[in-house]
Formats: C-alpha cells, sequence, structure tokens
C-alpha cells in the first residue's frame, strides 16, 4: 500500500476532481431534468415531443459512447472544449435524462386535483408546476434522485478515457508508472466509498425530513 | 401421431449423423496435400519444451497490436492481421511447424501496449510482437528475444506547424503519447516542461487529439507515426524527422523461458540470413520507408 501513501497528494487531486465532476454535474443535471420534465408535461405538443426525443435518446446510449463522441465530435463541430468541461456537460446531459424521469413519476404521483385546484385559481402553467406539483413532487422522489446521484460519482470514472485526472484517470497513470495497478486501483477503490457512502447516508436523512406525511 | 413423430426422429437423427461425419472430417487437415511428402518436415524439439509443446497443440497464440498501421493491423474488410510484427510471427511460427505450414496455426490477440507483460505472465499468449521496445524495466518481468527492428522516437505535427523541430521543442507544448509505453517515459526525460495532460490507451486517439488541435505533438516510434500519416488524409500531419532514442523492437516471452527464448534468437538469424526478414520488411514497411536496413543484431543476455 506504498503506492496508496507516496502517491497521496495526487489521490487527493483526483479525488478533488471528481468531487467537482459530479457536484457540477448534478447541479446542471437537476436543472434540465426538471426543465425536461416540465417539457414532458406541458400542454404544448413540440415540446412534449422535443422532451421525450431527448429523453429516450440520451438514456438509450452508453455514457462511454456519449463521452468519446462528444470529446472527437465537438471540435470538428468548432466546439473545442477541455476534458474536464467536455465530461461535465455529457455527465450533465446523461442524468438529466434520467432524472427527467424521475421528477416526471414524481409529477404524475401528485394528485390531479391539485394542479386542477392550482389552474381554478388562474395561475399560469409555470406557476402550477412551480409553486403546487414540483414542491410535492420532489418531495417525493428524493430516494431515485440520490440514487441518481450516487450514480453519477460511480460514472464519473468513464471521464479518465478522455485525459480527465480524475481518480480513476489518477489511479490508471499511477499504476501504469510503477507497474502496481492493484494498490493504486484499491486506492480508488477507498476513495469512491469515501463519496458513496456519506452520501447515501446524507440522502436518506433528507428524505426524512421532506417525506410526506400520509 | 405415431408415424409422425417416427418420421421427426428419423430425420433428426440423419442431421445428428451428417453433421458428426463433417466435423470428423475436417481433422485432417486444412489443405488438401494431406501427409504426402509436399509437406515439409516438422522439425524436432526436446520433448518437454515450449516449442515441443506448441508444436503438438499445432497453435502458437500471439500479441501484437491490431491497430497499429504498418505493424499490426486488423484489416475491416476480411478481420485478417496484416504488418511486419505479423510477418515476423509467422516466420518464427514457421521454424515451429516447418515452412509453409504455419498457415492457420497462428492465432493473433490484440495488445496494446498496457497489457503486454500481463499476456505473457498470465500465459494467455506465448508471445508478443507489438511493437515492444526492449528495456531494464520490463526485462524484470518477461524476457525479451531479438532485437528485430531498431525504430527511433520521433515527433508529429500538424503538416503546418513548423514551430517544433526537435525534442527540446516539446517543451511547453501539449504533447500526446500512450500510458504505459517508452514513448511517453521518453518525452518526460528529454522535455520535462512538456505538458502531458492528455494521454490515450492508444495512438490513434492521440492523432485525433492533434488534427482536432487539442494537442500541439504526438510523440512515439516514428513507424508507428509514418503509419499514422499514412492512414490519415494526405496533408494532415507531417514528421519532424529527428530521432532522438533508440527503439530496438523484442519478441517477448516468458521469463524464465531460456530455451524458447534461444529458439527464436536463433530463427530470427536464420531469418536474416535467407532473406525472410527483408521480404517481411518490404511487404509491410517498406510500403512507405523505401530503405530496407540491416536487420539488428540479436541480443542473447
Amino acid at each position: 500500500m506504498d503506492v496508496i501513501l507516496d502517491n497521496f497528494d495526487r489521490f487527493a487531486d483526483g479525488f478533488w476532481i471528481t468531487v467537482q465532476l459530479t457536484l457540477l454535474s448534478f447541479v446542471f443535471a437537476f436543472a434540465i431534468g426538471v426543465l425536461i420534465a416540465g417539457f414532458r408535461v406541458s400542454p404544448i405538443p413540440p415540446l412534449r415531443a422535443a422532451g421525450a426525443l431527448y429523453v429516450e435518446t440520451v438514456r438509450n446510449t452508453p455514457l462511454l459512447v456519449l463521452l468519446i463522441l462528444a470529446f472527437f465530435g465537438l471540435p470538428k463541430l468548432g466546439f473545442t472544449w477541455s476534458p474536464f468541461i467536455t465530461a461535465v456537460v455529457v455527465m450533465s446531459l446523461y442524468t438529466g435524462a434520467f432524472i427527467a424521469e424521475a421528477v416526471r413519476a414524481g409529477i404524475n404521483t401528485v394528485a390531479a386535483g391539485q394542479a386542477e385546484a392550482a389552474r381554478a385559481l388562474g395561475l399560469t402553467f409555470t406557476q402550477v408546476l412551480g409553486y403546487v406539483v414540483l414542491p410535492q413532487a420532489l418531495r417525493s422522489v428524493v430516494q431515485p434522485l440520490g440514487s441518481l446521484f450516487s450514480a453519477l460519482v460511480r460514472n464519473t470514472s468513464l471521464a479518465y478515457v478522455i485525459s480527465v485526472l480524475d481518480l480513476t484517470g489518477t489511479a490508471d497513470r499511477i499504476g501504469n508508472e510503477t507497474a502496481q495497478y492493484l494498490p493504486a486501483f484499491i486506492g480508488a477503490f477507498i476513495g469512491y466509498l469515501i463519496l458513496t457512502l456519506p452520501a447515501g447516508y446524507v440522502i436518506g436523512v433528507i428524505e426524512r425530513r421532506v417525506a410526506v406525511k400520509r | 401421431m405415431v408415424k409422425n413423430r417416427l418420421w421427426w426422429l428419423a430425420i433428426v437423427a440423419v442431421i445428428a449423423v451428417a453433421m458428426t461425419a463433417a466435423a470428423c472430417g475436417d481433422d485432417d487437415g486444412a489443405t488438401g496435400g494431406g501427409e504426402t511428402s509436399d509437406v515439409a518436415a516438422m522439425p524436432e524439439f526436446p520433448a518437454g519444451s515450449t516449442m515441443d509443446k506448441l508444436q503438438k497443440a499445432g497453435k502458437i497464440t500471439v500479441g501484437t497490436k491490431f491497430d497499429q498501421p504498418l505493424f499490426g493491423l486488423k484489416n475491416p474488410t476480411n478481420d485478417e492481421i496484416e504488418g511486419f510484427d505479423v510477418e515476423i510471427a509467422r516466420a518464427v511460427a514457421e521454424g515451429i511447424f516447418g515452412e509453409g505450414n504455419a498457415e492457420g496455426k497462428v492465432e493473433f490477440v490484440e495488445t496494446p501496449s498496457k497489457v503486454r507483460e500481463a499476456r505473457i505472465t498470465q500465459g494467455r499468449v506465448d508471445m508478443v510482437v507489438a511493437t515492444y521496445t526492449i528495456n531494464d524495466d520490463r526485462k524484470k518481468l518477461i524476457a525479451f528475444a531479438g532485437p528485430y527492428y531498431v525504430a527511433g522516437q520521433d515527433i508529429m505535427v500538424r503538416a503546418d506547424d513548423d514551430s517544433i523541430a526537435g525534442v527540446e521543442d516539446l517543451n511547453g507544448k501539449k504533447v500526446c503519447s500512450v500510458q504505459g509505453s517508452t514513448s511517453i517515459d521518453n518525452v518526460r526525460e528529454q522535455a520535462p516542461q512538456a505538458d502531458l495532460s492528455i494521454t490515450f490507451d492508444v495512438y490513434s486517439l492521440c492523432a485525433e487529439a492533434l488534427a482536432d488541435g487539442r494537442v500541439d505533438a504526438v510523440s512515439t516510434d516514428n513507424v508507428i507515426l509514418l503509419g499514422l500519416i499514412d492512414a490519415a488524409d494526405p496533408d494532415t500531419f507531417k514528421l519532424v524527422g529527428n530521432p532522438f532514442t533508440e527503439e530496438p523492437y523484442g519478441i517477448g516471452v516468458g521469463k524464465d523461458d531460456t530455451e524458447f527464448r534461444t529458439f527464436i534468437n536463433d530463427r530470427l538469424e536464420e531469418m536474416y540470413a535467407d532473406g525472410t526478414w527483408a521480404q517481411a520488411f518490404e511487404d509491410t514497411v517498406g510500403v512507405v520507408e523505401d530503405e530496407t536496413p540491416e536487420p539488428p543484431p540479436v541480443d542473447r543476455y
């Protein structure tokens, strides 16, 4: 395990990159997810279609393929972003699709009477969504969102193929340089547990706090 | 009902017998000659040696690259692997199975730079011929026969970029190479200020990144670069032409198999003397490099 201790500062850097990647991606993914879920339940057919198209396409493609396509394809369209930014964009769009579906499921569990009453009060569609439906919907989907967050932490490991120096990328490089892959990846393994286990606990706490009391 | 069932049983039985007969038929050997005098005699090897075991198994497994133009490249139209490394491996196999007898007995396994040692130590392949530079670190894990070719590390840039004339110019530039290769170590040594943050598992992706402007240079053995230049659209890349290392390519085998290593070295010297080596070179690398060099002397350490 000397490999981990000798290279601890590099592992720490990689860990920090993974944290940044996860948090940034989740924030954008959440925004995208709520927006697309709104599209899918909106009364405007083109928006519904666009939302459905986006979700179905992104959910059914492997993240690895999307990352490589973006990294090598975007420059051909004129966007040469750094590996980190490319990774954030792709992960946000990818996780956003799953969040959209989770939020949409949450919206559907809110009693129809709520939306009808809100409409009757004269609220517009966005107001209905923003003030009445979403607050109730989001409270009921904390667990699915939590597991999507956990999945995102683990998905960020794929960014190493486009040279992002995250935890996995660091472990790979150190493994290469010292020919000691096993200790290096055990280091990465521990690093990811340090992220996912506490996150799981916190999500559980949040869920109990905001649970809808029936 | 009974009649139908009997008919079905009969048909299934006939098909089963026919398939068994067909399968049995193939074991006698793929080519038409059979056991007549056309086939060259199989060399004899001491019992228990690797060569003897391979001969008895009728198969040798070789690790090569599948994505290295001129050395080990899988042809997508026929799934055959082509290149100098491949021809050398086949010629060595002929040393085991006899002149002209290696057809169908050589199985190639894709072996990227990073896993060359693992493939040998795990026994997944019998030898590795994959643009494999000989160095002391690797000799701690496996052994090398050869060298069978000496390349040199060079630099590839975009065709319109004149700012890099040699390895010193790499300082401060973004350079792409492959993890686990001697190439990346040499760049670190000779251009310590070079920016090596963008790396991949294969050189072909480095070429993509160079074309996209993500990096300013790709550095590895010159013949690999020539292959990448050849494979890209004309006038995309150019070779700086100033090699800064000597890269002897060897054949990787198990560390303790001295017998096998000696056999391969003997076979390589035969190939040098009878023109097989030169022919293999001309058919592959020779397409891009006009001068056929002298084969390097093998190192029996």
